[in-house]
């Protein structure tokens, strides 16, 4: 499904990433872990197409076409979903009809029908369930006044909404309470399915205990150092990052 | 050059819609600005020898008096004796009704999406149509009467209803309160006048659309309103001009009178051609907008979508003399390309618990420059006077300017007076994150510009603004690459 190959990018002159190699096959979840100023956000941003960083070298494939060459609306119609670690606020523009916007863009991108209020709504409905969200949040202004959990809640019923193929959850985890964190790891649960993949970044352990990993990897200095199976995160959790750093250094020496 | 400014730079400009004309036979009047002229428009409008005295006698006001400088807008000054005061499309005879209207004439406002057919008319809003100096229908003239309601060209009511025309003409807005006025004062050719009777609740939404299509003409468009006791009308006046190279006038005067427990809402969509997007041409809008709360209790609410003209210098005012009248004045403005706007409104405070609301939102783009201007003045004997006062300003880009220029005056100790104002930028995230959602730029900063400008937009009758939503984005088109 998405195949990056010594991905290079940098922002504003300074590399980043330096020869990122990662293969993601439908259904499967990865976890990109790392200590703070790895690049882990830095990759969800530009595979999402974030205009501030310059890819320098490498290829992105998703799907079998060419990623980086589409703008950033299209890599979502192509079904490419980042939530965000910070989500905006848009005022004046309720949730829902942001969200109605945006369905309807996708779905005319991909050549379905366009939905009217009340197929809409209904689907909304649905969705609404999966992360447990309050109904009144859909007609206020768009994550104004949010907080935080309600925010990342938020940006997982979005990605309800969207029902992309790869969704990239970028710290989500960051700023939530515990029982916020079950809320929203069971919604990333019940929308996986064999035909869409998810990459988890975060900095800790502890979601992963929510949404397990097929595999984990590493990414220290703009690099995958380490690549394994959910026992890795574990090892992490328990040792810190110490001595993959050590691991790293040591070796380019 | 940060990358915010680079995806700014890519400014396009999005043609202006409504920039044809049709060429069709005029009735003009030689071109300048003397005794002569006024004497040949009072003349061809076959008007009463008061109204051509009180004509002449604003003209030479005018001749003693100086163009305003103290706004924030500069442009060339306007050459008054290269203007054509009056045209008129010339018709075989006189129309009695609508079916006898050139349908020549009508098709242009078809064109518009104004349809003064009355059966294919959406229901529930009457038309005046005003082409240059004259206008050219009016639609449910027969409903609305039957209520005892007058709607119809103000041609028409000077001829019809004089008694009225005299009591009220310069009335809010004296021949002799500014320059412009005063200009209008002497030359006005046609525009609007309405009148609701004592306790009648106007079924409809009253709505002038004004055209300019002749070139080198100014439009001069005088608009009154009167609505007696217990009476309640909403207004609505639309505009556009045809796309020329050379800067056109356009300097009208709206008077609005609310009698006791009287409610008056009056809303423009103002899309004059702008100008294109090196700066030529555009229609220099220099309007004075006044409304009188001269009862007790009357409301006077005042909505503006302000989008087109290259100069736009205009503040719809409220005089709250009656105790307890409320005047509000909502407004967004955006400003594109080189477009200059100074706009906002002023309150009077005169009667008792007079309460005035102020909720401007101002958009700058391109090369623009936006200006709020707003004056709350509070007099002595205005007991609780309350005023809230909201200016926003929302800049796109770095080359764009927004000012606020408010000016309070309160003689009585108390008024309770409350401003406040914030500035912000569209943000290079907030549409990154519309993208990341599958919506595209445009219809990204339509989205972010109408959530901002919503408390406005709400006040505006249903149909407009979903229409006023629409010019919005479409004055902003390409205003983000």
């Amino acid at each position: 499904m998405l195949s990056i190959k010594n991905l290079h990018a940098s922002i504003e002159g300074t590399p980043i990433l330096k020869g990122i190699n990662l293969e993601i096959k439908p259904g499967e979840v990865h976890a990109i872990m790392g200590p703070n100023g790895s690049g882990k956000s830095t990759l969800a941003s530009v595979l999402a197409g974030r205009e501030e960083y310059e890819v320098t070298e490498g290829e992105v494939t998703f799907n079998g076409k060419d990623l980086l060459d589409l703008n950033p609306e299209d890599r979502a119609r192509e079904g490419v979903f980042l939530a965000f670690q910070y989500p905006v606020e848009i005022p004046g523009v309720s949730t829902t009809n942001f969200l109605r916007t945006a369905v309807n863009q996708v779905r005319e991108y991909r050549g379905q029908e366009q939905l009217d209020a009340v197929k809409f709504l209904s689907l909304m409905k649905e969705k609404m369930k999966l992360v447990e969200i309050d109904q009144k949040l859909m007609s206020r202004a768009l994550n104004e006044g949010f907080s935080g959990g309600e925010k990342k809640r938020n940006e997982i019923f979005q990605m309800a909404m969207l029902e992309p193929t790869l969704s990239i959850l970028d710290e989500t985890d960051s700023g939530l309470d515990i029982d916020a964190l079950r809320i929203v790891s069971n919604g990333v649960n019940q929308l996986k399915s064999p035909d869409n993949a998810t990459i988890v970044v975060t900095h800790y352990q502890r979601l992963l205990d929510y949404i397990v990993p097929d595999f984990v990897h590493v990414l220290y200095k703009g690099r995958i150092v380490k690549s394994g199976s959910k026992e890795l995160a574990l090892d992490l959790e328990e040792k810190g990052y110490d001595w993959i750093k050590e691991d790293v250094d040591g070796a380019s020496v | 050059m940060s990358k915010d400014n680079q995806i700014l730079e890519e400014f396009t400009s999005k043609e202006y819609e409504h920039g044809w004309s049709v060429d069709f036979e005029a009735d003009e009047a030689p071109a300048g600005l003397n005794e002569e002229i006024i004497h040949w428009i009072s003349a061809k409008k076959e008007e009463p020898k008061w109204l051509l005295e009180w004509r002449l006698k604003a003209f030479r006001t005018w001749q003693s008096m100086v163009e305003p400088e103290w706004a924030n807008v500069h442009y060339p000054k306007v050459d008054f004796q290269s203007l054509i005061y009056y045209s008129a499309p010339k018709q075989k005879s006189k129309p009695k009704s609508l079916d006898e209207v050139d349908p020549e004439l009508l098709q242009i406002y078809e064109r518009l999406g104004i349809s003064l057919n009355e059966q294919k008319k959406l229901q529930g809003i009457a038309v005046d149509a005003v082409l240059d100096s004259v206008s050219v229908g009016t639609t449910f003239k027969d409903t609305l009467s039957k209520l005892g309601i007058i709607f119809c060209s103000f041609s028409e009511a000077v001829k019809d209803h004089p008694e009225l025309v005299k009591k009220y003409l310069g009335s809010v807005v004296p021949m002799t309160d500014n320059y412009y006025a005063a200009l209008n004062s002497a030359v006005f050719s046609d525009g609007s006048f309405c009148y609701i009777p004592k306790g009648v609740r106007c079924p409809m939404e009253l709505s002038t659309y004004f055209r300019i299509n002749a070139a080198n003409t100014g439009q001069f468009e005088r608009t009154l309103i009167v609505a007696e006791d217990e009476s309640y009308v909403s207004y609505l006046e639309g505009c556009t001009a045809p796309q020329r190279d050379e800067n056109q006038l356009h300097a009208a005067v709206v008077e609005i009178y609310a009698a006791k427990d009287a409610e008056v809402k009056y809303s423009t969509v103002q899309n004059w051609f702008p100008g294109d997007k090196d700066g030529k041409g555009g229609i220099y809008n220099f309007v004075t907008k006044r409304g009188i709360c001269a009862g007790d209790n009357s409301k006077i609410s005042w909505t503006q979508v302000e989008t087109g003209s290259a100069v736009t210098w205009k503040y719809p005012s409220c005089i709250l003399k009656g105790d307890n009248s409320v005047g509000e004045f909502y407004s967004v403005a955006v400003t594109n390309n080189y477009q200059q706007a100074d706009t906002g409104t002023k309150m009077i405070h005169i009667g008792k618990n007079t309460k005035s609301r102020i909720v401007s939102k101002g958009i700058s783009a391109g090369k623009s420059q936006n200006s709020y201007r707003g004056q709350v003045q509070v007099m002595k004997r205005a007991q609780n006077a309350r005023n809230f006062s909201q200016c926003d300003s929302l800049l796109m880009g770095d080359r764009c300017g927004a000012h606020t220029f408010p000016y309070i005056d309160i003689q009585n100790p108390s008024a309770k007076v409350e401003h406040e104002a914030t500035t912000s930028k569209i943000g290079e995230d907030q549409i990154f994150y519309c993208n990341q959602r599958g919506i595209d730029t445009e219809d990204a900063v339509a989205l972010i510009v109408n959530g901002y400008a919503k408390e406005v937009l709400n006040q505006l009758p249903m149909e407009f603004a979903v229409e006023a939503q629409k010019l919005l984005a479409l004055t902003l088109e390409g205003s983000v690459g």
